[in-house]
């Protein structure tokens, strides 16, 4: 083998490790008898079992999920309407701030972001909650909405538009019927991404969550604090396994439509 | 008798900051027409067609359709339909759903949507091919399901924007027979943009020759080619060859003209003693021998059915010669002597 090709090798492989032994240490560890979480002790699905048992832990999964299904909801109807009113329409006063004032959460520290909520809540004396941190969440998970469905918006044919205002329907109308359905996968991948940054946010979460309203991340991290257990490795390698399963069938069903062209 | 037009333009100009896409455009084009809109890109042809759509608003004039004007009336409830150059078929869509979207918007009931969608295919030879999307489609056919979804609504005019331009040459010239017959089965007014010179002449009943926004001749393609009104149109339909000169005489509808050198050629055309005129000749209308300008042999391109002779004046300049016939057979030499001629009633005076 020549000199460059090893060099290639070893630095794909450098690279693959980097981003995946630790993410193989925590499954692997998910099946290990022993309590202590750096020493191997032999399989055992003992601590699925445990975790099954943990309603406190299962609990802020289930909220977690609850936080963003509905966050990620809302900051797809908000983003879509926000990219939508930036693309399309022609000219309005302060276009130009609202097109920057629209990525800036995007840059802007979440502990900025989580303290900034947190004193308005208390200002218009919100009590803090689900509905806290879903709100949280969405204004995090819009941003990103409204960039993809943006571009997607930008690089469309205006004739689609203007060919379905032409055929009589009102501007409405084109939006429902042409516009939107052709920004579609652009929508979905928003939501995709607005729930995954939901489902993994811990700053935001901790700043506005209220008593009862423990998601996944907090719950886990205040389990650190208290010595790691490996039935919170049990719980990452189920939530790894759930993210791949839905992967893999994204992967499959785009590669059936491409197959069926 | 008089009825009036289906569209008129009256003094129509559209401006994009400083540059004046259209400029005071007035035009009628009757119900029932074939009506082209020729010129070269960037003349506005465009901006005018989507001036009657509704996409644009003109900044001076007004338009009226059936005598309506159409000022502040968006383009979803304008009687007119386009077909857009890109096609613009909704890829999500089946052919049978982008041939119904105006009737589904008109909320026509279904089985009649489904009863005229199936007329429609028929109409533009793509029986069968309702389940199919526009991107399972040639571009003769999308072309097709554009021209039917515009259509379908029984418009009374359709615009077409460069039908053509998509298609390759072969299937250009069948399209434009095909686009003739659906317009005179239907009895549709078509309004056609192009920039191609034979599409119109070949499709259109009355031609507008547009150049940087104004409208320099309308009339029928008869008009436009022999009788052109400014050089621009003699030059950008068909072959012209330009003679420049100054008139010194004129009576009866002719001029007499005196070229750069000294000849003097006469032509059909009304101008006053003195003015600076151009000579135009088609190249067809001229010959070789008899009374006429002196003149040596470029070059000679055999085309089969004619040959194409290039002429350099003495008195300057450079024309073609079409010659037809046993004529063309014999080939000439290069730089062997000619006189051209032509005759008074071939030629005309065009200002300059």
């Amino acid at each position: 083998m020549r000199m460059g090709s090893v060099l290639r090798l070893s630095g794909l492989l450098f690279g693959f490790a980097f981003l995946y032994v630790p993410i193989a240490l925590v499954i692997l560890y998910s099946f290990n008898e022993s309590r202590l979480v750096t020493v191997w002790g032999g399989f055992s699905t003992r601590w699925y079992g445990e975790l099954l048992a943990n309603e406190q832990l299962l609990d802020s999964v289930v909220m977690s999920l609850h936080v963003a299904l509905s966050s990620a909801l809302l900051a797809t109807v908000l983003g879509t309407a926000a990219a939508v009113s930036l693309a399309r329409r022609k000219r309005f006063t302060g276009r130009l701030a609202f097109s920057s004032m629209i990525f800036a959460p995007l840059v802007m520290p979440e502990v900025i972001t989580g303290l900034s909520l947190l004193l308005l809540f208390v200002a218009l004396d919100v009590p803090r909650g689900f509905w806290t941190i879903v709100i949280a969440h969405a204004t995090l998970g819009m941003c990103f909405v409204t960039v993809l469905v943006h571009a997607r918006l930008q690089g469309l044919d205006r004739s689609l538009e203007e060919a379905a205002m032409d055929l009589g329907a009102s501007p409405l109308r084109t939006l429902f019927s042409v516009t939107l359905p052709l920004a579609l996968p652009s929508i979905c991948a928003g939501y995709a991404l607005a729930f995954t940054l939901s489902l993994d946010d811990f700053v935001l979460a901790s700043f506005t969550s209220g008593p009862g309203s423990t998601t996944l991340p907090m719950r886990i991290y205040s389990q650190m604090r208290l010595g790691v257990t490996p039935q919170i490795n049990a719980i990452s390698t189920l939530m790894m396994g759930g993210v791949a399963i839905v992967l893999l069938a994204a992967w499959f069903i785009e590669r059936r439509k491409t197959a069926a062209r | 008798m008089n009825k009036p037009p289906l569209i008129t333009l009256d003094s129509v100009t559209k401006r994009y900051g400083a540059v004046v896409a259209v400029d005071t455009v007035s035009l009628e084009i009757d119900a029932g027409a074939f009506f082209a809109l020729l010129g070269p890109s960037g003349c506005g042809k465009t901006t005018l067609m989507r001036l009657i759509a509704g996409f644009e608003t003109p900044d001076e004039g007004r338009i009226l359709i059936d005598g309506e004007d159409m000022a502040g009336v968006p383009p979803h409830l304008r009687p007119v339909n386009m077909m857009f150059q890109s096609y613009a078929l909704f890829p999500h869509m089946d052919v049978a759903s982008n041939i119904a979207f105006g009737l589904v918007q008109a909320r026509m009931p279904k089985p009649k949507i489904k009863a005229r969608v199936a007329d429609l295919l028929d109409l533009v030879q793509l029986k069968g091919f309702e389940a199919r999307k526009p991107d399972q489609l040639s571009g003769g056919q999308r072309q097709r399901v554009a021209l039917a979804r515009a259509l379908a609504r029984n418009p009374r005019l359709v615009l077409l924007d460069e039908p053509l331009a998509a298609l390759d040459k072969k299937l250009r010239e069948e399209t434009q027979f095909e686009l003739m017959r659906v317009q005179r089965e239907l009895g549709t007014a078509f309004l056609v943009v192009t920039h191609d010179q034979d599409e119109a002449m070949v499709m259109a009943q009355r031609i507008a020759v547009m150049r940087s926004g104004r409208i320099e001749q309308i009339g029928t393609p008869l008009m436009i080619y022999e009788e052109p009104a400014t050089r621009f149109v003699a030059g950008f339909i068909g072959d012209a060859n330009q003679l420049e000169g100054t008139v010194v005489e004129t009576g009866q509808g002719l001029c007499s003209v005196e070229l750069a050198k000294g000849a003097r050629v006469t032509a059909r055309g009304a101008s006053v003693n003195g003015a600076k005129v151009v000579v135009m000749v088609r190249p067809e209308h001229m010959q070789l021998g008899g009374a006429g300008l002196p003149g040596l042999v470029l070059d000679c391109a055999y085309r089969g059915d004619m040959q194409m002779i290039r002429v350099e004046l003495l008195g300057g300049g450079i024309v073609r010669v079409a010659s037809f016939g046993v004529q063309a057979q014999a080939m000439l030499q290069r730089g062997s002597q000619v006189m051209v001629s032509f005759a008074p009633q071939f030629a005309r005076v065009l200002p300059s």
